[in-house]
């Protein structure tokens, strides 16, 4: 609620109140003639601001430029970060749900350009709009979605334009000339055709290393000096304040102000400034140096603390001997280049069903020293999910003869079994009656495989092959 | 281009000790120091390989035998058993998900050991390798591979002697392709194949006992190629002569190719 001159009117509402018929907008008086004790709290445009700041902060988890948008938006450019959460669509599930977690009600888009999200997010349907979809994207959305102040918009509704659509074919010139270069400079944004910088927050205790440049920079081999400068810088910084890094930014500004960035993550905090370049040397071949590079920042967007200093980190995996060797730093460059989700251990669960037995670790987590239990013979290659095939056996309880599985038939020498496995029904509903009775088979050649049976022979039962190979 | 990198520096001392006659180490035990090799346990094996055993930080390249060239389950195996008689991390870069990590615990490689890197084409399985390679202190990189033509092969040895971290390819073959072996600069090729159990109890009864591979090496450079029949690598990762087969092992070979037609 807040004051507009003599009246009182609802500065936002939540959901609930927004499924009662409530507005931002209307007065105080007629929404709590609507909603009978309806609960009213005074606005606070400094309070909102900071908690967008906040937010915006925390948003840096996901990418290093984060602008605010006031007085209730964000924007972030994921561009050259995305991978490290396996992609855009999954970057914007994890957002949108660790927003919905925390209370806070969010509409997300990802788009080409920042003033295409915004568009998508505020007067469309969100979601992801793919590269060079912009255009066809902003196409149904009405004018106001281009960010126009209320004269433009009147102007253009007077002549009967009201989507974003009927703009694209009408002559530049014509509109230029009737609602002022305001209009097509906001089309231009939104369509990528004019750059939009975004002034990216920044904590004021975050460390981090600059600098400028007299002339322009571009080459590749000038981005790598640079970038091994300013990790050198970074990490006496660090090492000043007994800090370790996990994840570093580097942002480029271009002459012509577009900000370039590329973030890498590391598996443990780091001070190693010739590891850190290396890291983020992988990556520069994302920037592009358009005209010319005129300022680096280099920031630690996440620091752990990290008290001990590199030579006696050294020196106590010198002294625990060579069977612990540091792989930290092989694990850093796998993960920059592949992304977080693709470099892993794999540790035993204790279940019976194969599918379920193994859980991905983080590579570096200690070693937990658990094995799959030792006496249960296991293929080498599971196939999930398992083949059906047709194979036949003599009697209930024993093995088959032979079996067909992708048209060619297998004649069983030798086999080994039942292992009956049941399901798990605590883990989910639908396997209370799951049992599988496992038989290992040698063929005539030696090959082996690992079929199934879903459940007794009287209950016709079928066949499935779950893996290939044994140990 | 620029010059040679650094990284390559080093190993122009291990080219120069690789053109001298490979088989000092062959004879006499002194060799070993030249090029550290790791031992099957198994004397006709190790007595084709030059230095008594598989060299370390050096290429080599597996092929599955069977007709299910496309699951390679016994190369891995045979790469797995390997990796678990040496000391230290292992970088396994996969081609695709179907690996079952309790067989390679099985074969005596702890999971603690092993970190996966999912690299689904050759495109990032070459690099991944060729990264983990430079990694000192590495037991051995494994690559799941469709195909390795010779500059890949050239550049992994390289790397491998370098470190001193051995390499090992696991060709995984698409359907219908030739198992053809390209040229290529490892150090030794073989080629495993699923092999007829022990058949002394057939006719008591049809349980299956310890499972044996045909394992050939095709080309082993300094080296003489030869054919097997092997028990399969046991919880250590270590392979053993069948006893009725100790003394013959060219019978086999030829039922065994006479079953593959």
């Amino acid at each position: 609620m807040a004051q507009d001159g003599a009246r009182r009117v609802l500065a936002g509402v939540d959901a609930a109140a927004r499924r009662l018929g409530l507005s931002p907008g209307m007065s105080a008086a007629h929404a709590g003639a609507l909603v009978p004790g309806l609960h009213l709290v005074p606005a606070a445009p400094e309070a909102d601001a900071a908690a967008l700041e906040r937010l915006g902060l925390w948003c840096q988890r996901y990418a290093p430029i984060v602008a605010i948008d006031p007085p209730d938006g964000l924007l972030i450019d994921v561009a050259g970060a995305a991978h490290l959460f396996g992609g855009e669509a999954s970057l914007l599930t994890d957002l949108s749900a660790r927003l919905e977690r925390t209370g806070i009600a969010a509409r997300l888009a990802l788009a080409d350009t920042p003033g295409c999200a915004w568009a998508l997010a505020r007067f469309g349907a969100g979601g992801i709009v793919p590269p060079g979809g912009a255009a066809q994207a902003l196409a149904p959305l009405p004018m106001a979605a281009l960010r126009l102040g209320l004269e433009a918009l009147r102007g253009l509704r007077d002549v009967g334009l009201t989507r974003v659509g009927q703009l694209v074919d009408k002559p530049r010139a014509a509109l230029r000339l009737r609602f002022g270069p305001e209009l097509l400079f906001r089309l231009d944004r939104a369509l990528g055709r004019e750059p939009e910088p975004l002034t990216a927050l920044a904590a004021p205790e975050t460390p981090r290393a600059a600098l400028r440049f007299a002339e322009p920079v571009g080459a590749r081999e000038s981005l790598e000096r640079v970038t091994a400068d300013l990790c050198a810088r970074l990490v006496s910084e660090l090492e000043r304040r007994g800090l370790g890094t996990r994840r570093l930014d580097l942002v480029f500004t271009r002459v012509d102000r577009l900000d370039q960035a590329i973030r890498i993550g590391t598996a443990r905090p780091s001070r190693d400034a010739a590891h850190l370049a290396r890291l983020l040397a992988e990556r520069l071949a994302l920037v592009d140096p358009g005209f010319g590079i005129e300022e680096a920042v280099l920031t630690a967007s996440r620091v752990e603390p990290l008290a001990e200093t590199q030579e006696s980190h050294l020196a106590s995996h010198l002294a625990a001997g060579p069977q612990v060797p540091d792989l930290a730093a092989l694990v850093d460059t796998l993960l920059v280049r592949l992304g977080a989700a693709r470099v892993y251990r794999l540790a035993p669960v204790e279940s019976d069903l194969p599918e379920r037995a193994v859980r991905r670790v983080p590579a570096l987590a200690a070693p937990l020293g658990a094995v799959w239990p030792a006496d249960l013979p296991r293929p080498v290659r599971l196939l999930a999910p398992p083949e059906p095939v047709s194979a036949v056996a003599e009697i209930p309880d024993a093995p088959p003869l032979f079996f067909v599985w992708r048209n060619i038939r297998h004649r069983i020498a030798r086999a080994d079994g039942p292992e009956r496995i049941l399901g798990e029904w605590w883990v989910a509903e639908a396997e209370t009656d799951l049992t599988r009775d496992y038989y290992r088979v040698e063929t005539e050649d030696g090959e082996r495989f690992w079929l199934f049976r879903d459940g007794p022979m009287e209950a016709q039962g079928r066949w499935w092959l779950h893996g290939l190979g044994e140990a | 281009m620029p010059p040679p990198r650094s990284p390559d520096a080093p190993t122009l001392a291990e080219l120069r000790r690789l053109t001298e006659p490979a088989g000092l180490g062959a004879g006499s035990g002194a060799g070993t120091e030249a090029v550290p090799t790791l031992p099957f346990g198994v004397a006709e094996l190790d007595a084709a390989l030059p230095g008594g055993g598989l060299a370390r930080g050096a290429l080599h390249q597996i092929h599955e035998g069977g007709p299910r060239g496309r699951y390679a389950a016994t190369a891995v195996l045979f790469a797995g058993g390997i990796l678990a008689r040496l000391d230290g991390p292992v970088l396994w870069c996969l081609h695709s998900r179907d690996l079952f990590a309790p067989a390679l615990a099985r074969v005596g490689l702890h999971p603690d050991r092993v970190v996966y890197c999912e690299t689904w084409r050759d495109a990032e399985v070459l690099p991944a390798m060729e990264e983990g390679l430079r990694h000192r202190g590495l037991a051995g990189v494994v690559g799941e591979l469709t195909r390795m033509t010779l500059t890949p092969s050239r550049r992994l040895q390289l790397a491998a002697e370098g470190s001193g971290v051995t390499a090992l390819v696991v060709h995984r073959l698409c359907a219908g392709e030739a198992a053809d072996p390209e040229p290529s600069a490892a150090r030794t090729r073989w080629r495993v194949a699923p092999a007829p159990s022990d058949s002394m109890n057939r006719r008591t009864d049809r349980h299956m006992g310890r499972p044996r591979w045909r394992l050939e090496l095709q080309r082993s450079r300094g080296g003489s190629p030869g054919a097997w029949i092997v028990e399969a690598c046991d919880a250590q990762g270590r392979l053993a002569v069948p006893a009725g087969l100790a003394d013959r092992p060219a019978a086999p070979e030829q039922v065994q190719r006479r079953a593959a037609r």
